[in-house]
């Protein structure tokens, strides 16, 4: 754990970053901003895992081990997003969000 | 010393956050966003997890944040401004965060978590014995479906980029 610093602290700063990501995914209007949001949301939720198995539960690992695959779903999800958003810009040259009607089919 | 690193980090982590939300170039979002990457991982050192900072920096800051460049340079015209919201549209939402924050805030400080004191060092090797231990508490069923779905998704990913191309080429072969 950090010396002088407290959970409260910590948990602080991460619900700063969760909101400020959901802010962002309801703003934006673009598909790669809305995924640089999502980041932020996702990192924020590990952190959290982490904070929490350090400062509740130091003899285990379950967090740890949590975020590890917390990192690597989100790295295959950024894979497939952004596979999706350059096939969508060949097929409808734009990656705006209200122009994005064709994946509904 | 750790306090200060830390909130030093905090500001950092926070100010950036905000300018990649709010930026309205394309590129430097994604630039901001590596900056609090960064910071994340600096949270992690601070923690005295070394292997999660190494992972995040890797993955993080090496891989995603690349290949968010890569798409970003792809698919969009460097100069273009992005379009953003109304203004008034802006104030609702941020206002409703503010709201959910609040909400969060109270809920953590009004809990009282029993903290153990501790100054624990995990290893690496901590860290692989309990992915690849099948006894209970073991983590060796998700780690293999972990595996499983980073090959699937890789393969998705590049017949979804390919596209078209692909399937046109196979029909007039056959």
């Amino acid at each position: 754990m950090i010396i002088g610093v407290s959970i409260y602290e910590l948990l602080t700063v991460t619900s700063i970053i969760f909101f400020i990501g959901v802010y962002g995914f309801i703003t934006r209007k673009n598909l790669i901003s809305i995924l640089i949001s999502i980041e932020l949301i996702l990192n924020a939720s590990v952190i959290n895992f982490v904070v929490i198995n350090k400062y509740l539960y130091p003899d285990m690992l379950q967090g740890v081990v949590f975020s590890l695959f917390i990192i690597a779903v989100a790295a295959a999800e950024t894979a497939l997003a952004v596979s999706i958003i350059i096939n969508l810009y060949r097929q409808i040259s734009s990656v705006e969000v209200k122009d994005t009607e064709i994946m509904k089919y | 010393m750790e306090k200060y690193i830390f909130y030093i980090l905090s500001v950092i982590i926070v100010a950036f956050a905000l300018a990649s939300v709010s930026s309205r170039k394309m590129l430097r979002s994604v630039i901001y966003l590596l900056f609090v990457l960064c910071g994340i991982a600096g949270f992690y050192f601070l923690i005295d997890y070394n292997f999660l900072a190494a992972v995040q920096l890797t993955v993080y800051a090496g891989g995603i944040v690349v290949l968010i460049i890569f798409s970003v340079l792809l698919v969009h015209h460097i100069e273009m401004e992005l379009e953003i919201a109304k203004r008034s549209k802006q104030l609702l939402i941020g206002l409703t965060c503010l709201i959910g924050l609040g909400v969060f805030l109270y809920t953590i400080y009004n809990h009282t978590f029993n903290v153990i004191e501790n100054t624990n060092t995990t290893t690496t090797g901590d860290i692989g014995s309990k992915l690849l231990s099948y006894e209970t508490g073991g983590f060796i069923l998700p780690f293999e479906v972990i595996s499983i779905l980073l090959l699937a998704a890789m393969i998705g990913s590049i017949v979804i980029a390919k596209g078209k191309k692909l399937t046109t080429r196979n029909d007039e072969a056959l």
